[in-house]
């Protein structure tokens, strides 16, 4: 069944191209059923070829399926390839699961928009080319969908693009990533001209018998594609767009901008993890950047307002776990917080956007309130998320995923006590942001009206997630409760395991201290927005306090610091540079052109006696020239 | 040899009579004129090759001399058609009048 795998991204994309051509003709429901439809068939055989996968795996745990040749020239040889491992099953069944759920609850969300088949075209288009990521069996088809995903998060995030702010996020989103996926473009090239293929498992068994371990190309080559995943993945220094991007429609920002497009990043180090081991310093960077991350973003989700923003910053923070857990090599680790990740944060979005939707595009959390008795599915649902977020122990996926991260980045070689450290703060942050966002929205005396109540395609998904974010961790069950390692075991067919520090340090110590700091966060939140605001409200009155707050809430400064490091002296240079300095060479020519032009045309009066007179001083010094010399 | 001039002589007369076609050209303003000066460089040209074919014995002198006549009768023909045109046209025969193609 493994050969269906090519119907896996073909289908979206023929979907996209229906709606792309006809779309103006469909009706809604077509629209609707083409769009949803595509995904969910797409889901449905990657089910079936995930199946088929595990059940009887193919000769070396992977399987290559060659479409046909792309470009064949000077020594560059490609084909578009699909190939299919442990790693790429995993993330192709959550693209598609998650893509098909948030697709089912978009038939529903944009109900009354405008536009509806323009937004299942970019939708579709965009799941097929995070497909043609995942499954990509060369480094330039996956910089093809890599691109791909990036336009159409541009185009999504600018969908409602008649208010200004929008398209102006849109380019933002559009215009940092491009600076990531700069480095990464170089990177191909380096890493093309060093190995003389762009294969992936070719060029990672090249890289790995050519290169010794700390070289400079290496380290180069893997610095330069950490760009790239840096500016996708909204890391340091390249994570102000991600916020941004909310102003895109609330399935959107759950598709794309949490579950799948922003862990590409992830998904690409851990594709080439083998030149990330073979350059420590670069591997060492990733986890740094992911512990630092994690707590900017975690400190800023405490300070926001709109629920999407503190989603948004959430997400960045979980992402900084993924590439905290990288960084250590604990990759399984890091795959396993992606999936519970998609899980969990997908099912708040597409909560948040019920709730967004039914206060009649109320976003500012201290306006809602109350919600729980009016939306008890949605409360219930985005509960079970906010839980699994804040890694509630036992009963939540993301508890089992934070855990092996925190656990791994601990007990790893090249982890430590301070990165583990980190990542425990970022735990406790986690869950204050969570509940706090939970006992704003759902608690509390309702300050806004419900005008809009969800109907059963946009519950069904939520529902859906809501399962799965709660029991989605037990494929991994950690060694301190009967050591079921069912997804680890099975992604080791395709990343390497882990290397041990061999410090004794015990795995129930770590988990005891982040199920008390995850239950203490909620406390926490508990305490200062639902039992006793006064004491949040009277700290942000307070000068420090409130100074801090719009610290937090601008996001640590970075918009502000960019504005005055890149964007004013850009501005500032191109008001200046108005008339082009270098254009000056070229209108230079095109001065000197018309100048001859005018001087040769005053020679044409169109006198004949002029005329002969010229020919004959013409023809004497031609004749002087001959006879003379 | 009967009757023999000799060459520098001959060409000189030649050169003169260019000249004068030539200058003819230039500073007459009434085509026809003009005409008539340009059938004087032509005979110049014609004299020089008589000249030069009769310094050498050979006959080719004598047959430009002819193809000239020739083709002077012709330039004549399509001259004086333009004469008349631009009579028409311009109601002069002032050369300068006709500077329509000024660049």
């Amino acid at each position: 069944m493994l050969e269906l795998l090519w119907l896996i991204p073909a289908m979206p994309f023929a979907g996209f191209l229906v709606l792309a051509t006809a779309g103006k003709k469909l009706s809604r429901t077509g629209a609707a059923v083409i769009g949803a439809g595509s995904a969910g068939v797409s889901a449905l055989i990657s089910l079936i070829v995930a199946f088929s996968f595990i059940s009887s795996p193919p000769a070396g745990n992977s399987y290559s399926q060659v479409l046909w040749e792309w470009v064949n020239t000077g020594g560059l040889s490609l084909s578009i390839s699909f190939y299919l491992d442990a790693l790429s099953v995993i993330m192709v069944l959550v693209v598609s699961v998650v893509g098909f759920l948030i697709h089912l609850y978009s038939t529903g969300f944009m109900a009354r928009d405008d536009g509806y088949s323009r937004f299942f075209s970019y939708m579709n288009l965009f799941v097929g080319s995070m497909l043609t990521l995942v499954l990509a069996g060369n480094l330039l088809l996956l910089f093809l969908g890599w691109e791909g995903v990036g336009l159409c998060s541009y185009l999504l995030i600018g969908f409602w693009y008649r208010e200004t702010q929008n398209g102006y996020a849109a380019l933002k989103a559009f215009i940092v990533t491009r600076i990531g996926d700069t480095a990464m473009a170089i990177g191909l090239f380096l890493l093309f001209y060093n190995l003389g293929t762009l294969d992936i498992q070719q060029a990672m068994g090249l890289a790995k018998a050519n290169w010794p371990v700390g070289s400079g190309i290496a380290i180069a080559a893997a610095a330069l594609l950490l760009g790239g995943a840096l500016g996708k993945s909204a890391q340091l220094p390249l994570q102000t767009w991600l916020p941004d991007a909310m102003a895109g429609p609330t399935p959107v920002s759950a598709l794309i901008h949490a579950a799948t497009m922003v862990t590409a990043g992830v998904y690409l180090i851990a594709r080439t993890h083998v030149l990330f081991t073979l350059a420590p310093p670069v591997q060492s960077a990733v986890a740094i950047i992911g512990a630092a991350t994690l707590l900017v973003a975690g400190f800023s989700a405490l300070a926001q307002h709109d629920i999407k923003r503190v989603l948004a910053y959430s997400t960045i923070s979980q992402i900084g776990y993924m590439f905290l857990a990288l960084g250590v090599g604990a990759w399984s680790a890091a795959i396993f917080h992606f999936m519970t990740h998609a899980f969990f944060k997908a099912l708040l979005f597409l909560g948040a956007g019920v709730v967004i939707q039914g206060l009649n595009e109320e976003h500012d959390m201290f306006r809602m309130g109350g919600l729980r008795k009016e939306m008890p599915a949605t409360f219930w649902s985005f509960l079970i998320g906010a839980a699994s977020l804040s890694a509630l122990p036992l009963v939540t996926a993301g508890f089992y995923s934070k855990d092996l991260v925190l656990w791994d980045v601990w007990s790893s070689r090249t982890g430590g006590n301070w990165l583990w450290a980190a990542g425990l703060l970022g735990a406790l942050l986690t869950s204050i942001y969570s509940f706090r966002m939970v006992f704003l929205t759902f608690y509390g005396e309702k300050k806004t009206p419900v005008t809009r109540t969800p109907g059963p395609v946009m519950l069904i998904p939520v529902i859906a997630l809501a399962a799965l974010s709660a029991v989605g961790g037990f494929v991994e069950i950690p060694g301190t409760m009967g050591n079921v390692p069912l997804f680890s075991g099975f992604l080791e067919t395709a990343l390497p395991k882990m290397v041990f520090s061999g410090v004794p340090e015990s795995e129930l110590i770590s988990q005891i201290i982040a199920a008390i700091l995850s239950v203490g966060g909620i406390y926490v939140a508990y305490f200062f927005w639902l039992a006793l605001p006064e004491y949040a409200r009277d700290f942000t009155k307070h000068p420090a306090g409130s100074a801090l707050h719009r610290f937090l809430f601008s996001g640590w400064g970075f918009d502000w610091l960019y504005a005055r490091l890149f964007v004013r002296p850009y501005v500032w240079a191109a008001r200046v540079n108005k008339r082009d300095v270098i254009d000056l060479f070229y209108s230079g020519i095109a001065l000197i052109n018309r100048l001859s032009h005018y001087a040769l045309s005053a020679t044409q009066t169109g006198k004949v006696r002029w005329y002969v007179m010229v020919l004959g001083f013409g023809a004497f010094i031609t004749i002087t020239i001959v006879v003379f010399t | 040899m009967i009757f023999s001039v000799p060459m520098e002589e001959g060409l000189v007369l030649a050169w003169v009579l260019f000249v004068t076609g030539l200058v003819g050209v230039i500073v007459r303003r009434d085509i026809i004129f003009i005409l008539m000066s340009i059938e004087i460089m032509l005979n110049a040209a014609g004299l020089a090759f008589v000249i030069a074919g009769a310094r050498w014995a050979q006959p080719d002198g004598q047959v430009m001399f002819i193809f000239i006549m020739a083709m002077a009768a012709a330039e004549v023909s399509v001259g004086l058609a333009l004469v008349l045109q631009l009579y028409y046209r311009r109601k002069t025969l002032d050369v300068d009048s006709a500077s329509g193609m000024k660049g």
